[in-house]
């Protein structure tokens, strides 16, 4: 099937929203690095972080390779309003429990895009998706095992998962925000769209949640922290940014 | 006093400066796990070092990060360090005399002799 422009502008939307969402997830989840609750957990989330800006790499040079400029230069150089990642990202990491719950909702959302993703006819991305199914698969793992672990170990664990739960899960729900382009790149079977991805993540998630005896987060509304995808941000994107870009932009020419 | 650093995270978490130095209690860390690690199925498993975990499935996860993150492996185990039993270095005589008992040892059987005038045989 011939990609129309209107395809592939939805596909540059598609792509930019998925690797804004990990490259800002990694850097938030790096500044756990050496100040982790135990030094195996430091380790293992800090190279699960690396592991997203790896994925956002990938994403960056197929986008590269559709015309748009380099990845440092994408990476490095927009302000918070020209960046597509969704609100739950930018959030700042808080306590250990709020980091671990987003990192479960945000992986389990990220591993199902990539998992439908991986029979897009768009090539390259199918492609990417299916190199970081291994890396994603530990992602979730390891979510998994610490949700239900810290929610059946003793009152105060269980109290502090379900408190960050309720203030993460409504915003988890930004990362599903509709795109004008859903129906049209569903139907050029490029991508079946938000909301299909939102209900296979309602399903997965919420059975770890049951499983673990904690409760599902009733949301009034689920639009309240959308906006994120056409660059509207909470005050905690742009000082992310200025740190994250810091050192580049001492030099943007320099060769590392 | 807040403890002010070059890494901005530092001065976020807003640390108070403190005279008392923290003391470890026994317990404080948890128990530890030793891995072993298959570079390739059918391979031995061979020990890689140990992690801290708070129970089995959590030592499986951090073994992963720790010692296959880097290089191949296909399969990890985990065995608690105190399930281990072990001889003790001063009964180390134990192990004296095999140095001296060659016949245990496959060279002295001279099996690659044979295979090798099996091999110049069977080519001619």
């Amino acid at each position: 099937m011939e990609l129309t422009e209107r395809h592939v502008e939805g596909l540059k939307h598609l792509l930019y929203k998925m690797a804004d969402d990990l490259l800002i997830i990694g850097h938030r989840n790096s500044e756990w690095t050496g100040m982790g609750p135990i030094l195996e957990e430091d380790i293992a989330f800090s190279s699960m972080a690396q592991d997203k800006i790896g994925q956002s790499l990938a994403i960056y040079n197929i986008l590269h390779e559709m015309g748009e400029q380099e990845p440092d230069t994408v990476a490095f150089t927009r302000n918070a309003s020209s960046f597509h990642c969704s609100q739950l990202v930018e959030q700042p990491i808080g306590e250990y429990d709020f980091s671990l719950v987003r990192h479960f909702l945000y992986d389990y959302a990220d591993a199902i895009r990539f998992d439908m993703l991986s029979n897009s006819i768009f090539e390259p991305l199918a492609m990417v998706c299916k190199k970081f199914r291994g890396e994603l698969k530990y992602h979730t793992m390891h979510a998994n095992i610490w949700i239900k672990d810290l929610a059946e170990g003793n009152e105060e664990s269980k109290t502090r998962i379900q408190n960050a739960l309720n203030k993460a899960y409504p915003m988890a729900l930004s990362l599903f925000e509709p795109s004008e382009f859903d129906k049209e790149l569903s139907e050029a079977e490029i991508f079946s769209g938000e909301a299909k991805c939102r209900t296979i993540w309602e399903k997965e998630v919420g059975t770890v949640i049951l499983e673990a005896g904690l409760e599902i987060p009733q949301v009034s509304d689920p639009e309240e922290y959308y906006g994120g995808r056409s660059g509207k941000h909470t005050e905690h994107l742009q000082p992310l940014l200025d740190e994250m870009t810091e050192v580049f932009q001492i030099d943007p020419t320099a060769d590392w | 006093m807040k403890i002010v650093s070059l890494d901005p995270r530092v001065n976020r978490s807003s640390i108070n400066e403190t005279e008392e130095s923290v003391v470890l209690k026994k317990l404080d860390q948890f128990q530890t796990y030793e891995v072993f690690a298959q570079t390739k199925r059918g391979v031995h498993h061979v020990h890689v070092g140990s992690v801290h975990a708070a129970n089995k499935k959590i030592a499986v996860l951090f073994a992963k990060e720790q010692y296959a993150r880097r290089g191949k492996c296909v399969n990890i185990w985990v065995v608690k360090t105190s399930d281990i039993a072990t001889t003790e270095y001063e009964d180390s005589d134990i192990f004296d005399t095999l140095d001296e008992k060659t016949h245990r040892n496959p060279e002295s059987y001279k099996v690659l002799n044979r295979i090798k005038e099996y091999k110049e045989r069977t080519s001619k």
